[in-house]
């Protein structure tokens, strides 16, 4: 990026923590900010600085980076912060994306990012105002049961209602269960690959950030012009279905196409499917929430009111935050289509700071090696049966508790279960993560495979097999599908260094990215940007690989292979050929980039 | 003194606030700054936003607090209710700040001065779901 002068400055400042020594310091990182503009581009640098490649994930060493990037909380959507680490699950680096209030107290304490280092030897929180960090200590929150408690007490205990963000980890998280993910406000999470643990190896609690500066605009004409004209995309159609429905809307669509993993993705198709849609949640939608700057409000809480049973004129009402991961995780992958079972299950997880969609497959996964006797009840001490919501309700807190070796292994993600007690061939997971629920075709479950963070979100994959499959179209070859993949992926690091939420890529296309940052007086152009995406795609990889990543050694479960998807079965040598294109596409750029 | 129009911001409906803060953004912006804290106007939680959001607007008391309790007389109380800032009066000994029970008198942490609504109603557009509006005083 060139000539972005102020703008860069004004965000640049990184605060470092050394949670070993209870230090902190801040310094200027134009030189990071110009060149990768923010969020991801700038986190993987930070990473890669602060993290040994062979460091322990659990260990003082691992590094956590959360970073945001030049539009953060600035323009509409731009609501995400990208935290980078070494993840517990997969051993190398690691990103989980997250919104709420997080990402605009972090930009404006006056930070671009910040690197929490070390580990404490007891439990702490910090309390970040401006530069300045407070060490809190944590004993009294550490080892509360519900992870919303943690952050009411903590509400009342630190000032800035309305301009913070309270960031904390729940049970699972000291437990170090490593899909344990780090709760934001109440409802926001970085979710997925074990953020949570890594916080708890660290004896991290919770981050409270303050965000109460501003920063003076360049060209505030031209940038009112570009906010109002982002912020009516926002409000239209490119977000409709986040707003309407929310993510929840896609039940019902997967289920007819028969992609909606059911039991443990044994079916694309789920006979219980109506009780766990959007539209049936609709019925007890009780709330409407948004990330600060987000006009689209597609945080969902439902209502549970629920009499108790031994003072029958006494209810609670409690409110439970749904989105599709969730509805299918702890509903149709379990077999669950009990409503309000489902929502209960949900609410165990949101207490105890689980990453819902492993543990749902972890529990799935279990439910059926119980069923064909390769673990007992002496294992999962509860009788685990497709939709018996309470006996995995009960499950997910031994998934916390570990009460036996069964659930430690469990509460190392089901890759590490299988390898222990078999049945691997139903374990379904990538690289260690377990995966979010589209079973849409052969795209899909590659990108799975090859995507930077194994993630759905890497590539949108299954919107590839779904137009596919709604034109009635075949697969493309997995060569080319791996381009495909590739370059969606490259021009989502774009999106996720500036950093604006996945769900609005549809209201930032390239020239309107381009129009916000000339107003922040950025000199760029769609073609640089591009450029700067397939630079951090390429990034991302080659630091996975120098840390011991073997794209060639990822598992496709069998159970995969032989469920049918709407675009018919998915083969294994398709995955193979595509994961050996993916390889000499990488290597290719890699001779190209070096010096 | 600017001219203006004698008029109130009002709250039509806290329910329907969804905590997105486009508003807050909103009125930062018509001073040209990015970032909630230049704003006149605060959305918290309500004990956590689980339980939903106040929406803290200054109500343009007839006879308020805030100027009765300023030393300088940096406050200067309008003819139909509301109140206008001299900065150059301005001390920022925070006595306007204790002086609203409804903790409309906001800070400036950059400038040490009160926030106080101009009641211009800049922000009512920003909001996506018509949570505030403005009514003639």
């Amino acid at each position: 990026m060139n000539g972005s002068g102020d703008w860069v400055k004004e965000i640049s400042k990184v605060l470092y923590i050394d949670l070993s020594k209870k230090t902190f310091w801040s310094e200027r990182r134009e030189d990071l900010f110009s060149k990768w503009l923010g969020g991801i581009g700038v986190a993987v640098q930070l990473y890669k600085e602060e993290t040994p490649r062979e460091a322990d994930p659990l260990g003082a060493e691992n590094a956590v980076v959360l970073a945001v990037g030049p539009l953060t909380a600035v323009f509409p959507m731009g609501s995400k912060v990208i935290s980078v680490f070494k993840s517990p699950l997969t051993g190398t680096m690691a990103e989980s994306h997250a919104g709420g209030r997080a990402p605009a107290a972090i930009r404006f304490a006056g930070l671009g990012a910040i690197v929490i280092k070390g580990a404490s030897e007891r439990p702490v929180y910090l309390v970040i105002d401006g530069e300045k960090v407070r060490f809190k200590d944590a004993g009294t929150l550490w080892g509360m049961r519900s992870a919303e408690t943690v952050g009411r007490v903590l509400r009342e205990a630190v000032p800035g209602a309305g301009l913070r963000t309270i960031m904390r980890i729940g049970r699972a998280g000291e437990r170090l269960v490593r899909y344990a993910n780090v709760i934001i406000e109440t409802y926001r999470h970085f979710g997925r690959m074990g953020l949570g643990a890594v916080f708890g190896s660290k004896k991290l609690k919770a981050v409270v950030i303050i965000g109460r500066k501003s920063s003076k605009v360049p060209k505030i004409r031209e940038y009112r012009q570009a906010y109002a004209e982002i912020l009516e995309v926002a409000k239209g159609p490119a977000t409709k279905k986040y707003h309407d429905l929310g993510t929840a809307a896609n039940v019902l669509p997967l289920n007819k196409l028969g992609a909606l993993p059911t039991r443990n993705f044994s079916s694309g198709r789920f006979e219980g499917a109506e009780n766990i849609s959007g539209e049936k949640l609709l019925e007890s939608l009780s709330r409407r929430l948004s990330c600060v700057g987000c006009p689209v409000a597609c945080i969902h809480l439902a209502a549970i009111r629920e009499q108790y049973e031994d003072e029958k004129y006494f209810y609670k009402v409690e409110n439970v935050p749904y989105d599709y991961e969730l509805l299918y995780s702890l509903g149709s992958n379990l077999g669950v289509s009990d409503t309000v079972g489902m929502l209960k299950l949900i609410k165990v997880v949101e207490e105890e700071g689980l990453d819902a969609i492993s543990a749902g497959v972890a529990l799935a996964w279990a439910t059926e090696a119980l069923e064909k006797g390769i673990v007992t009840k002496e294992h999962t001490l509860v009788e685990l049966k497709w939709g018996d919501w309470r006996s995995y309700a009960q499950a997910l807190k031994y998934i916390v508790e570990q009460p036996n070796d069964f659930y430690k292994a469990l509460a190392a993600g089901v890759k590490v279960a299988a390898a222990k007690y078999g049945g691997e061939d139903f374990a379904i997971e990538y690289n260690g993560l377990e995966p979010a629920g589209y079973h849409t075709g052969p795209l899909f479950h590659l990108s799975l495979a090859i995507g930077g963070r194994h993630s759905h979100l890497d590539a949108g994959a299954y919107g590839m097999d779904e137009g596919l499959a709604s034109a009635k179209a075949k697969p493309p070859e997995p060569e080319e599908a791996v381009k495909t993949i590739a370059a969606e992926e490259s021009w989502r690091q774009v999106l996720n260094s500036l950093a604006v939420c996945l769900f609005g890529r549809k209201v930032y296309g390239p020239s309107l990215v381009v129009k916000a940052l000339r107003s922040l007086g950025y000199e760029t152009s769609e073609k640089e940007l591009e450029e700067l995406g397939k630079k951090i795609y390429l990034e991302r990889h080659l630091r996975k690989l120098e840390e011991g990543f073997r794209p060639e050694g990822v598992r496709v479960a069998k159970r995969v292979l032989e469920t049918p998807t709407p675009l018919g079965n998915v083969s294994e040598e398709y995955i193979r050929r595509g994961i050996a294109a993916f390889e000499e596409m990488i290597e290719r750029h890699r001779k190209l980039q070096a010096p | 003194m600017q001219a203006f129009k004698a008029q109130r911001l009002v709250v039509l409906d806290a329910n329907k606030c969804v905590g997105c803060q486009l508003c807050m953004l909103g009125c930062s912006s018509r001073l040209g700054y990015a970032g909630p804290a230049k704003s006149h106007l605060l959305i918290r939680s309500a004990g956590g936003i689980e339980r939903g959001f106040v929406v803290v607007v200054c109500r343009a008391c007839e006879d308020p607090p805030c100027s009765r309790v300023c030393p300088t007389g940096a406050l200067t109380n309008l003819p139909k209710g509301g109140v206008r800032l001299q900065s150059s009066k301005c001390i920022g000994c925070k006595n306007c700040v204790e002086a609203c029970d409804i903790g409309a008198v906001l800070w400036d942490e950059e400038l040490e001065k009160p926030l106080i609504c101009i009641q211009c109603g800049y922000c009512v557009d920003f909001c996506p779901y018509g949570v505030l509006g403005v009514e003639a005083l």
